[in-house]
């Protein structure tokens, strides 16, 4: 027996709080220790990893479990980074409470782009989501008094308990809201809502004769993806310090697509890849830029050109991003008929 | 009230664009039901290309007409390269794929001609044609714009409803498998689809650029307001794009005039949902019959 083997054959328990809580546990444990120990950069843009790997959550839950696909999750990133901002502006609530106000705020956004429900899917959810991505930070702009204008609108991160400097401290709190949210969404995919879910992404009509409402269960999956995303926005607000239009613009949202997509659709270990992508490409590529002499002007946009490149290729070649790839290589092998798309296909239909 | 006339003109002026636009993925859509999220994009390197003919000093039909072909090109090429090997998966592979060509033509835009907004010139003068002594929002551009985009509308439905090629290409988006049966290549008529589509696309970036601040991003707006005005028609219906280009060009217009122009992509949003909510089929298509 190879050691790959002694390790498969170690079983998680069945019940989801119990299977999931340990781990997250664990992790939070190493990652409290391990940001004790960075420089106070790099503890800072694993803060930043931790608030795009709850957005992409968002996304994989969405798209993954759901086969709804949106363009428009940076938009709803910048409603729960400007709710945030808005309510550290003019109100003295607390932290937890600002928090969970943004998210319910791009939730219920979420929940008004997800009236026309029964056609929530495909080209026409795409094409919705990408105006809504275009349509958020020009009403910002419109109203500068409220929304800053260029400047934007500051945040301020809680002060720190004890001897731990500002980054650590909320650095752990990012980390800490990641962990939280991706218990929260394994749970619930592991639950009634998460077969429904699925079951409707493989065959609306079969799901209905099931007995699930199909309407509601996808604007039910969008608003949950829309309100992580709001989360996410939030937490990174309070890494830039400040929110404006010129963070959230459509790229944004395309690249938070190929960062959920590289990390491998639908798992949510995956979206901790994607968050690393987010967060290191501008830095790779500049690195990129500068071996082969492309000037600056060509270096601004290349991280974007790689982010699009690598997204048609992976979607044409290797569909299943990273973690299908460590999946494979771990032997879970799909079985000869089965998998082999990123967003796995419903059964072939007569039109 | 001559403000309300200037809106409306101004709006059937853009409507027509949205329309071009709306064409270009209605044709798409009836060939291979897929959105090409990368219509505008492609429109705007096309446009881009043309800019740097005219800097050469080439005339500018001359350049109209390359580009136009270019656009042909890019079309098919994207059909045969990237799109036909997805063929079968699912409905939202073929969304990513686009949206990551998007993402490339803009950078491959912005890597090459910089970030900075740049004035293209217009075919006629685009100053207000002066009716008796007022002078009214619609000038001598806006009418060849008018005219190209009918012209284009006109060949479509010409081609589509009385030439053997366009009943081919009616035939394989109706269904591959029975096209291909007749005889009917079907592989060549997809390309040529998306190629036609690419005419049309680089044909709104041209008539469009020289209205707005020319960069790697002016047709972002322009490629969700076609996508919303094909929505209106349908996205079946090569009829249904004009009349939902019409549609959104004027609501788009008032939304701008009347409310402030940073209003008009919320204005936009609330217009497709309206229509999704009200009329999911479009105006000019039927309810599709779903079987089990």
């Amino acid at each position: 027996m190879d050691a790959a083997t002694i390790v498969r054959s170690v079983r998680l328990p069945r019940q989801p709080l119990l299977r999931h809580l340990p781990v997250a546990l664990v992790a939070g444990a190493v990652l409290y220790v391990v940001t004790l120990r960075l420089s106070s950069y790099n503890v800072y843009q694993v803060g930043e990893i931790a608030a795009y790997i709850v957005a992409l959550v968002g996304l994989s839950l969405l798209t993954g479990a759901n086969g709804q696909i949106s363009l428009g999750h940076g938009a709803f990133m910048a409603v729960g980074a400007y709710t945030m901002a808005l309510l550290m502006n003019h109100t003295q609530s607390n932290f937890i409470l600002e928090l969970a106000a943004a998210a319910g705020v791009a939730a219920a956004a979420g929940l008004v782009l997800g009236l026309p429900a029964t056609r929530l899917k495909g080209p026409y959810l795409a094409g919705m989501t990408l105006l809504f991505a275009l349509a958020v930070p020009s009403v910002a702009d419109k109203w500068p008094a409220t929304f800053g204008g260029d400047q934007g609108l500051t945040t301020t991160v809680p002060t720190a308990p004890g001897s731990l400097s500002a980054e650590e401290w909320l650095t752990q709190i990012q980390i800490a809201v990641a962990l939280v949210v991706m218990v929260l969404v394994a749970n619930l995919l592991w639950s009634r809502f998460g077969r429904a879910f699925r079951a409707v992404r493989d065959d609306e009509i079969a799901a209905s004769l099931a007995g699930i409402h199909v309407a509601r269960t996808k604007v039910m999956a969008f608003a949950i993806s829309a309100g992580c995303a709001g989360l996410g926005g939030a937490l990174l607000s309070l890494s830039t310090g400040v929110v404006n239009t010129g963070e959230f613009p459509l790229t944004l949202s395309i690249q938070l697509l190929a960062a959920m997509v590289l990390g491998g659709t639908g798992t949510l270990i995956g979206m901790v890849w994607g968050g690393i992508l987010l967060v290191y490409m501008p830095q790779w590529s500049t690195s990129l830029s500068s071996d082969f002499n492309l000037g600056a002007g060509a270096n601004a946009y290349l991280a974007t050109i790689i982010f699009g490149l690598v997204l048609i290729v992976a979607m044409i070649a290797a569909p299943n991003g990273i973690q299908g790839g460590l999946r494979w290589l771990w032997g879970h092998r799909p079985r000869p008929g089965g998998g082999g798309t990123a967003v796995p296909v419903p059964a072939p239909t007569v039109d | 009230m001559s403000l309300f006339i200037d809106y409306t003109l101004n709006g059937i002026a853009n409507g027509m664009i949205y329309a071009t636009l709306a064409l270009a993925l209605v044709l798409i859509y009836r060939a291979t039901k897929i959105i090409n999220f990368a219509q505008g994009a492609a429109g705007m390197l096309t446009t881009f290309i043309a800019f740097s003919l005219l800097s050469r000093g080439l005339g500018y039909w001359w350049a109209f007409v390359l580009v136009l072909v270019i656009g042909f090109a890019m079309g098919a090429a994207t059909e045969r390269i990237l799109i036909r090997p997805l063929h079968g998966r699912s409905e939202l592979n073929p969304v990513i794929v686009t949206i990551g060509l998007l993402v490339v033509f803009e950078g491959l835009a912005g890597a090459i001609y910089g970030n900075a907004s740049r004035g293209f010139p217009a075919a006629f003068s685009q100053a207000g044609l002066r009716v008796g002594n007022t002078t009214v929002a619609f000038s001598h551009f806006d009418v060849f714009i008018l005219i190209a985009v009918l012209a284009l509308m006109a060949g479509t439905l010409v081609l589509f409803r009385y030439t053997a090629l366009g009943l081919r290409m009616r035939a394989t988006a109706f269904s591959r498998e029975i096209a291909r049966l007749l005889g009917v290549r079907v592989g060549i008529l997809l390309s040529l689809g998306w190629g036609l589509a690419g005419i049309a696309g680089s044909l709104a970036g041209l008539l469009v650029a020289p209205t707005r601040s020319f960069g790697p991003y002016y047709m972002d707006l322009i490629l969700v307001y076609g996508f919303t005005a094909a929505v209106i028609g349908g996205l079946e219906s090569p009829v249904g794009a004009l009349v939902g280009g019409l549609i959104a060009g004027l609501c788009i217009s008032y939304v701008g005039g009347y409310l402030g122009s940073g209003l008009e992509p919320l204005g936009a949003l609330a217009l497709l949902m309206v229509a999704l909510m009200a009329r999911p089929e479009g105006i000019f298509s039927r309810p599709p019959a779903r079987r089990v």
